[in-house]
């Protein structure tokens, strides 16, 4: 069987920051991501992000992977694209479907003394009718179309949703050559941040608040033509003879994420509902190690939020995956986890991430309370 | 209204709850004018600033506080601010004309000297309005800053341009 030292899964913001983090300390790391290419949704990602001066921001997603990537490459980490993995068993073994040597996939299994999950998350859907009508997609998807691909996905968009990702999808849309007919939001307020509204709003566009969709009409092509919006009462249903009718060829649905915990679950790894994160997340202690020993967690998978945060958590991984392998003295991977969290808690700062400081407190809490706090295995000489 | 009901605020709002530049500070000139309301994590306004003439300090959650007497109109500022919120205005661009600096994210450009169709916050259209500068150096990162010369007296309103097909 084929050994590593660190296996992480995904090769996003966390993936690649703890990849790093690890590498340097003088760990083995093998990073498996099922994408054609690395960096998760950092490519995706051409607005400039927000966050500490000191630490990338004011840079562009894609120009924060590219500078990622090539300090994983520098590292000497190793990095199997098109490759997922497609199961975690006793015994810390990780099942992969090979496909980094070429067009056919080979089933591997490789075993890890560490693993990190650092998967992401999948977003969420809305029902309503029309919804598997050609032209209707995720956010996500009409990004990675228009940034990655550049594909114009449509010509007109309603953009369901006015988080970050909805506001921010909205305004590549626009920069790719894309109409942006309204974005219609349940919710009585805007999400995002209102820096990301203010640009939709001076360009022109609509953001309804208070209202939902209630179907998306295919044309005589069988592709969407229309689109019926209505107002919600409080109880978030559609308000008779409300609804109106909007042209566009496109249905872009931002409704928030979900962290994708799988391979933590067959783990039996200890998971709790955290609304604040998304859904349901691992508990964790401050090194990111989830209640099974030597499988940590970070990024999108521990929680939803956003890169930045994602980067944080993927080095505190990295480094404590790194100190259990004997690379890091304890003394000192806790005084550069004390660094990072301090970072992580000045990210979680203001009315936008006070409640996710709060929440992620929580879960420590939660985790010391059931778990404890386990002691590498290596000492301070 | 407030902002995250509409989106934008209006000048009086903004007013209302940030520093502005004094009456006294636009008479003499180019001077930012900070859009940015909600206390987030971001500070890349600060360290672009070579002027020191932005505060934010510790926690980086805090609003950005412009020194208005250090602060030369210069732009650096505006190409920075991941929000895109940052403008700056000139009240005495000319006796009866002011000029609106403002970051432009989108292809194509318009062109200096062109006559553009300028827009307040929410998009609607203000006024005519004409391209005096276009700056776009490798150093703002694809985020170029375009200054129209628009009649004195909207220059409070004014923060876009609609885009060209």
């Amino acid at each position: 069987m084929e050994k590593r030292e660190v296996v992480i899964v995904g090769a996003g913001p966390a993936g690649l920051a703890a990849s790093i983090e690890a590498a340097k300390a003088g760990a083995q790391v093998l990073v498996v991501d099922l994408n054609m290419k690395p960096g998760g949704q950092l490519f995706k990602q051409i607005h400039k992000f927000f966050g500490s001066s000191a630490h990338h921001a004011g840079m562009r997603g894609i120009d924060i992977g590219t500078e990622l990537l090539d300090e994983a490459q520098k590292a000497g980490v190793e990095l199997w694209l098109n490759s997922t993995v497609i199961g975690l068993f006793p015994g810390n073994k990780v099942g992969i479907e090979d496909g980094s040597k070429g067009p056919e996939k080979k089933l591997v299994t490789v075993h890890a003394d560490e693993i990190i999950v650092a998967a992401g998350a999948s977003e969420n859907v809305v029902r309503f009718k029309g919804w598997t009508t050609p032209g209707v997609m995720g956010a996500g998807a009409a990004q990675t179309m228009i940034n990655v691909h550049h594909v114009k996905p449509g010509t007109r968009a309603v953009m369901i949703g006015s988080g970050n990702v909805g506001l921010i999808v909205s305004y590549q849309m626009m920069q790719a050559g894309i109409d942006v007919a309204a974005l219609v939001e349940a919710a009585p307020k805007i999400g995002g941040y209102a820096v990301h509204a203010a640009k939709i709003r001076r360009a022109g566009i609509p953001i309804y608040t208070g209202h939902t969709i209630i179907e998306a009409v295919p044309g005589s092509d069988g592709t969407v033509s229309k689109v019926i919006t209505a107002q919600v009462g409080s109880d978030f249903k559609p308000v008779e003879g409300t609804q109106q009718t909007i042209d566009a060829d496109l249905v872009t649905i931002a409704t928030g994420l979900k962290p994708s915990t799988e391979l933590l679950r067959l783990m039996n790894c200890e998971l709790v509902f955290d609304g604040a994160f998304g859904g349901y997340v691992p508990l964790h202690n401050r090194r990111m190690e989830t209640s099974v020993k030597n499988i940590f967690a970070a990024g999108d998978t521990a929680g939803v939020e956003e890169a930045s945060t994602a980067l944080e958590e993927g080095r505190l991984a990295g480094i404590s995956a790194a100190e259990s392998l004997g690379y890091i003295l304890r003394g000192d991977a806790e005084k550069e986890r004390d660094v990072i969290w301090a970072r992580l808690d000045a990210l979680r700062m203001g009315p936008f991430g006070e409640r996710r400081m709060i929440e992620k407190k929580k879960i420590l809490d939660e985790f010391n309370g059931k778990v404890g706090t386990p002691v590498p295995e290596f000492q301070e000489v | 209204m407030a902002i995250h009901e509409t989106g934008y605020l209006d000048y009086t709002e903004l007013a209302g709850l940030r520093h502005v530049p004094s009456e006294k500070r636009y008479m003499q000139g180019p001077v930012s004018v900070i859009e940015c309301v909600q206390c987030i994590p971001c500070n890349p306004c600060e360290s672009a600033c070579s002027k020191n003439a932005i505060h934010i300090g510790e926690p980086i959650t805090n609003l950005p506080e412009l020194d208005e007497d250090k602060c030369t109109g210069c732009g650096l500022c505006v190409s920075r601010c991941p929000g895109l919120a940052i403008f700056i205005v000139n009240k005495v661009f000319t006796k009866t004309t002011a000029t609106v600096s403002f970051p432009y994210e989108y292809v194509p450009l318009p062109k200096e000297g062109a006559t553009v169709r300028a827009v307040d916050r929410k998009g609607a259209y203000i006024c005519d309005g004409k391209v005096v500068k276009i700056i776009n150096p490798e150093s703002f990162d694809h985020t170029p800053v375009i200054t129209v010369e628009v009649p004195a007296g909207v220059s409070d309103e004014v923060r876009s341009v609609e885009r060209s097909k």
